[in-house]
């Protein structure tokens, strides 16, 4: 029988909840006796080539192609896991939910202390992706079917919700796997 | 307007003896002189009343009616009940709009015209209607919106617009001349006629022990919503310790689609006052409150002029009706517009001069009340039927309605029928009677209670109206065909949102977040995971909440997702995960505009 696929995928996040996950160190040897790795920077692999079991998902919504990106996970996988603070509330790229969009880019780009940007342009290349008002958790824009809180969310309990997740149980995750300060 | 306003809160504080608890009247005063409150303002109420300025700020920003923000000399208020709005309220709206040139919430340029939406009037079986300052304007059109706007910018009163009114000098006659009673069928209790002073000459021929066993006798229950039995009220009160008891009447009418004690007070008084004063009588009272709904202030006159009449008639002040030593008089607070401020304690503290937020109970008011005296707050339509049982006695009155809800009952009608108005009936009536009753027969919801009561479909019509059963302050809402049950729900949910006094979070916070719920499905993003949602969030306000509107104020959507759920699955959408309250188009808006390029959609 073919192993299960899973799916891993950084949105508006820091990538630190992907490098939580190699922290589970040698047992990523493992996992992937487990599993093998569909769409995921892990393997590089930039599109779905099939139904995947597991989706990890890390960040928000900040831009147009985060929310598409998420919809093809929904759409490709069983169980869908918001992966990390930034992909359950928003994070800390959603601290700039309170100010205008154009305020955002005009700091960033143009008036911001460190920022040297002679010309004053704000980079608008077709290419990029347009920004969302406001960056949004997983859960306003898809069904999310577990929340693994945490930033990052420790080795050892990604590791449990995974495995359980493979097993089509409900992870246990230890008071200390879940205690942050 | 007074040109002094030191000098005009100074005379408006003497008048009522600096007495602090008269803080809502001097506020009010000083609103309706100068069209705000102003900073200024509260610091010479509070001098003069020798308050902190915080309880000044805190009542003048907590009721509807008071505003620190200066509001045009003319005030209109549109009812945005659900009564009124499928009668096309919106398009009056519009037209108002449209001929002041503002929008709701705002003020002509010239300072001179205030465009409000306000909670449901009273005004149900007249609606589309509007509060123009106090005068009532009813069976509003657009046209009629547009010709009302014309006058007022033209620089004409209020009271202009009700000429007929305006220039009636007797006081009753005048109320008629504004609004209709629209009394569809009269009963025995309520709307039959007694000669004034009869009932408190019988009790006054008895002890005050034997009016209340009279009134246990007669199984009368409390019609103000909760039918809380009246003579064990009575009692409590009477045996409570303290040097000094109160009767208040609770005419604060906010239930949207309820105004029968509008018609009460405009029709009968003097069977209220004859109840107050048996009730004072009763519990050993010398001072009674009529507690006025803002929105009524055109009934204040009238009310003033039967009280002044009862005076001189020896029915209230000094040794009432020649008994030495029973004194008892009455005095009329007139609220400020807040829904919570039906709810006994709230009231209390209202009548007080505070904001009006409810009290923990227990101790209840008939124990702790009016200036944490011992109080009994009775419904109008209570007193009434209490003067009714001491003239006619208790077995006539108990031998109408049921074994546990004696009596006739006063309706309120309004909606999709044939015949809107007040309707006294026994209890007992089935809703199909009711519904054959008013015209309604087409029904597709009847909305017992108001939107803190019952809700029900055809498949409930053989229940009956009485305690036991469906209860009803008086409010009966019907919905005919074609009517979106879930619109309906979320119009409820705006009047709860609204009217939530903040004190407690499952109220404020939950009724906004359901709110949101409703509005989402009815615009068709909603998924089946919201239902569950919403059935799960609406338990936690109703059991979390501090007073009877948070615990009632999510049945508009229980039993909208219990007798009406093919209304709502109509609207959601299907569960493929994609939450489709996202709306993506609207999230990019910003973006498009300031990188003026569309976005490309795969
Ligand atoms: C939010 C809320 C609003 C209420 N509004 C009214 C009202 O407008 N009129 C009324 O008589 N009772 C109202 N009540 C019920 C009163 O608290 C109280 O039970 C009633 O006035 C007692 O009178 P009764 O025993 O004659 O019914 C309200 C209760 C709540 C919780
Ligand atoms: S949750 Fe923390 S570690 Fe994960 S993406 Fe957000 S900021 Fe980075
Ligand atoms: S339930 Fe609502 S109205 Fe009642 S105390 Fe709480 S916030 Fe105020």
């Amino acid at each position: 029988m073919d192993k299960p696929k899973i799916a891993t995928a950084s949105l508006a996040g820091c990538f630190g909840c992907h490098m939580s996950l190699l922290d589970i160190d040698e047992r990523i040897l493992k996992l992937i006796e487990l599993v093998d790795f569909d769409k995921s920077p892990i393997d590089d692999l930039k599109t779905f080539t099939g139904r995947c079991r597991v989706g990890l998902v890390e960040g928000g919504c900040a831009n147009q192609e985060n929310v598409e990106v998420l919809r093809d996970f929904r759409k490709h996988c069983d169980v869908l896991v918001a992966l990390g603070d930034c992909a359950t509330m928003g994070g800390l790229p959603a601290m700039r939910n309170g100010i205008p969009l154009r305020e955002c880019l005009e700091e960033a780009y143009r008036d911001g202390l460190t920022v040297h940007n002679p010309s004053g342009t704000i980079p608008n290349d077709p290419e990029i992706p347009l920004l969302l008002d406001k960056v949004r958790p997983l859960s306003d824009v898809v069904k999310v079917d577990v929340f693994l809180p945490g930033c990052p969310p420790p080795a050892d309990a990604i590791w449990e919700a995974v495995t359980a997740l493979l097993e089509g149980r409900a992870p246990n995750l230890t008071y200390d796997q879940l205690k942050y300060d | 307007m007074p040109t002094d306003l030191a000098v005009f809160i100074q005379d408006r504080a003497r008048e009522h003896g600096g007495d602090r608890t008269r803080l809502l009247d001097v506020v009010r005063a000083v609103q309706e002189a100068f069209g705000h409150v102003s900073s200024e303002a509260m610091d010479l109420v509070a001098q003069a009343l020798s308050v902190r300025r915080v309880e000044v700020e805190g009542v003048v920003s907590y009721y509807a009616f008071l505003s620190r923000e200066p509001k045009g000399q003319v005030v209109i208020r549109l009812s945005d009940c659900p009564s009124c709005r499928i009668h096309g309220m919106e398009a009056v709206g519009a037209a108002f709009e449209e001929a002041l040139g503002i929008r709701f919430g705002g003020t002509t340029p010239d300072g001179r015209i205030t465009l409000e939406h306000t909670p449901c009037i009273g005004l149900c079986d007249q609606g589309p209607a509007a509060l123009v300052n106090e005068v009532p304007i009813t069976r509003l059109t657009p046209g009629k919106a547009r010709e009302v706007s014309r006058l007022l910018v033209a620089g004409r009163t209020p009271w202009d617009l009700a000429p007929k009114a305006r220039d009636t000098a007797d006081p009753v006659a005048r109320v008629h001349a504004l609004v209709d009673s629209n009394i569809r069928k009269e009963g025995l209790v309520v709307f039959a006629p007694m000669p004034p002073g009869q009932a408190v000459r019988k009790a006054l021929a008895g002890t005050p022990e034997a009016v209340i066993e009279e009134v246990k006798a007669s199984r009368l229950c409390g019609r103000g919503g909760a039918g809380f039995p009246a003579g064990l009220k009575w009692e409590f009160a009477r045996k409570a310790p303290g040097d000094a008891k109160y009767v208040i009447c609770n005419a604060d009418e906010g239930e949207p689609g309820t105004f029968k004690d509008r018609v009460i007070l405009t029709e009968n008084p003097d069977l209220v006052f004859e109840g107050m004063t048996l009730a004072a009588y009763a519990i050993g009272a010398a001072e009674g409150i009529v507690y006025l709904r803002a929105e009524y202030e055109y009934l204040r006159a009238h009310l003033e002029a039967v009280l002044a009449r009862r005076r001189t008639e020896g029915l209230l002040g000094r040794a009432v009706a020649g008994r030495a030593g029973f004194d008892f008089d009455i005095r009329i607070q007139v609220g400020a517009g807040a829904y919570i401020c039906g709810e006994e304690s709230a009231l209390i503290e209202s009548a007080e001069g505070k904001r009006g937020v409810p009290r923990n109970r227990p101790p209840f008011p008939v124990t702790v009340g009016y200036l944490d005296k011992p109080t009994s707050v009775n419904n109008v339509e209570t007193f009434c039927c209490a003067a009714r049982v001491v003239d006619t006695g208790a077995s006539c009155f108990s031998c109408v309605g049921s074994i546990r809800s004696t009596g006739t009952k006063l309706l309120s009608v309004s909606g999709d029928v044939a015949r809107p108005g007040i309707y006294e009936v026994q209890f007992g009536q089935s809703i199909r009677e009711f519904l054959e009753m008013v015209g309604g027969e087409d029904a597709i919801a009847v909305q017992v209670g108001g939107p803190s009561g019952t809700c029900i479909g055809p498949a409930e019509f053989e229940r009956h109206i009485a305690f036991e059963d469906l209860a009803t302050g008086g409010s009966m809402m019907v919905f005919g065909p074609g009517r979106d049950m879930v619109q309906v729900a979320a119009w409820f949910m705006d009047f709860f949102v609204h009217e939530s006094c903040g004190w407690c979070t499952p109220c404020r916070v939950g009724n906004v977040l359901i709110r949101e719920r409703v509005q989402r499905i009815l615009a068709g993003r909603g998924v089946p995971a919201d239902v569950a949602y919403l059935e799960t969030l609406c338990t936690t306000v109703k059991k979390m909440s501090r007073c009877g509107l948070g615990q009632t104020s999510p049945n508009p959507v229980v039993f909208g997702l219990k007798n009406f759920r093919p209304a709502w699955e109509a609207h959601l959408g299907p569960d493929d995960g994609l939450n489709p309250a996202f709306d993506m188009d609207a999230a990019l808006a910003d973006a498009v505009r300031i990188a003026g390029r569309e976005p490309v959609h795969p």
